[in-house]
């Protein structure tokens, strides 16, 4: 029987989410005997090819982050949003507050301790978006797995009950939020 | 045997909620009784002892007549009362997520985390995500007294501070200003701020607030995250909204 293949990407998220994924330790080489990984800071593969499961960590804060998104949308089955930061903006996102002028300023001008102080614009920085969004703005999205992060614990029981067919449930004491 | 139950004067007062005979007294709500029996009706603006204020909406139940708020309706005599049912939970689940989306509810880094009622009523209802478009907000945060906070991100006007100042601590601190998406939270002083306001780390009002918009500043991390009120207990569990205001207020405060 062939492997379920699996990719993953982190947008505008800080990777906590990947490395709650490698807390599984040991159990990931049982998960492994089932899965595979396509495109995936685990492999370094760059484009996402024909995938069964896409798992987005990060909310949508830039063009590359629209353009990864939608690859991995073209390309997955099904498309697992992980963590608060690709369900609802997360920590990222508390920038909607301001506009991105302000944001750049305080960070690149302004801010305590800045030398040579100005706004980076190199044509090979992706372009910042006016607002962080969840990625359900952006497309569709099939299940989401809440946490900051979600526990090693909560990727292998969704991960399980899709691999067994059946429809994903977080018992009470994997929701976390936090 | 059923002209016996007529003429019992205990049984005539009893309400059924999911199939569970409740007894009341005399005006008592629905949800009065339902507490005192133990059962479990979701609610985040109700607190026993506070006039009910019947604006959450999650303790609405279907009274076989139709749809109404427990904390406010009165228990009636053969009310046969659906509370914990999928089709309500599920309305429940809808109102909590226009809460969060509404709201600026960034838990991971929110002091109230683990403490807060709307984060376990959301784990409570097994919400996922907040499936409407975020809001986004901006609400003005009141820093100014020396040792309460006020962040109106996380405010769901649900008035217990508003409530509990008036008529516990006698102060009238809290209002809510404003309409609809205009309504918020606003301080009773000349300068608007809480630092000229009457307000005491003592007072009921101060240790109320159900989320993280009203807290007790330099107390936020003493208890670690995964040994808080909604780590080790769930939201239904009946008494414990009663333990949270007397378990952080300290008496040297």
């Amino acid at each position: 029987m062939s492997k379920i293949r699996i990719a993953t990407t982190s947008l505008a998220g800080c990777f906590g989410c990947h490395m709650s994924f490698l807390d599984m330790d040991e159990r990931l080489v049982v998960l492994l005997e089932h899965v595979e990984f396509n495109r995936s800071p685990f492999t370094d593969i760059k484009h996402c090819g024909p995938c069964d499961i896409g798992l987005i960590e990060g909310g949508v804060s830039n063009v590359e982050n629209v353009h990864v998104l939608r690859e991995f949308r073209d390309n997955c089955k099904i498309l697992i949003a992980v963590g608060a930061c690709a369900i609802n903006g997360g920590v990222p996102a508390m920038r909607n507050h301001f506009n991105l002028r302000e944001c750049l300023e305080e960070a690149y001008v302004n801010g305590v301790g800045v030398e040579n102080p100005q706004i980076p614009n190199d044509v090979e920085l992706p372009l910042l978006l006016d607002k962080v969004h969840p990625i359900h703005d952006v497309v569709r999205v099939d299940y989401y797995l809440p946490g900051c992060p979600p526990s090693a614990d909560a990727f292998l029981k969704i991960l399980g009950d899709l691999l067994a067919g059946k429809e994903p449930s977080l018992p009470h004491n994997l929701l976390h939020y936090d | 045997m059923s002209t016996d139950t007529k003429q019992n004067p205990i049984a005539q007062n009893t309400i059924t909620i999911d199939g569970q005979e409740i007894p009341f007294l005399a005006g008592q709500t629905i949800m009065d009784a339902a507490l005192a029996a133990g059962v479990y009706i979701p609610h985040l603006c109700h607190r026993q002892g506070l006039t009910p204020h019947g604006s959450c909406k999650l303790c609405v139940v279907d009274t076989g007549s139709g749809s109404a708020s427990a904390c406010t309706m009165p228990a009636v005599a053969g009310q046969r009362i659906s509370n914990n049912t999928p089709a309500l939970n599920e309305v429940r689940k809808t109102i909590t997520q226009m809460l969060f989306i509404e709201g600026n509810h960034i838990c991971p880094s929110c002091e109230k985390c683990g403490d807060c009622t709307l984060q376990a009523m959301a784990y409570h209802l097994g919400m996922l995500d907040g499936h409407f478009p975020q809001f986004f907000q901006r609400r003005e945060v009141d820093a100014s007294h020396p040792t309460i906070m006020l962040d109106r991100d996380r405010c769901i006007l649900c008035e217990l501070c508003v409530r509990a100042s008036r008529e516990v601590d006698g102060k009238n601190v809290f209002a809510i200003a404003g309409r609809g998406i205009n309504a918020h939270l606003v301080v009773n002083s000349v300068s608007g701020k809480l630092v000229d306001s009457d307000l005491e780390t003592s007072d009921m009002a101060a240790h109320i607030c159900p989320v993280g918009a009203i807290l007790i500043k330099e107390h936020g991390y003493e208890v670690p995250i995964g040994q808080r009120t909604f780590d080790l207990h769930q939201v239904s569990e009946i008494g414990l909204e009663k333990t949270i205001p007397t378990k952080v207020r300290q008496p040297d405060e």
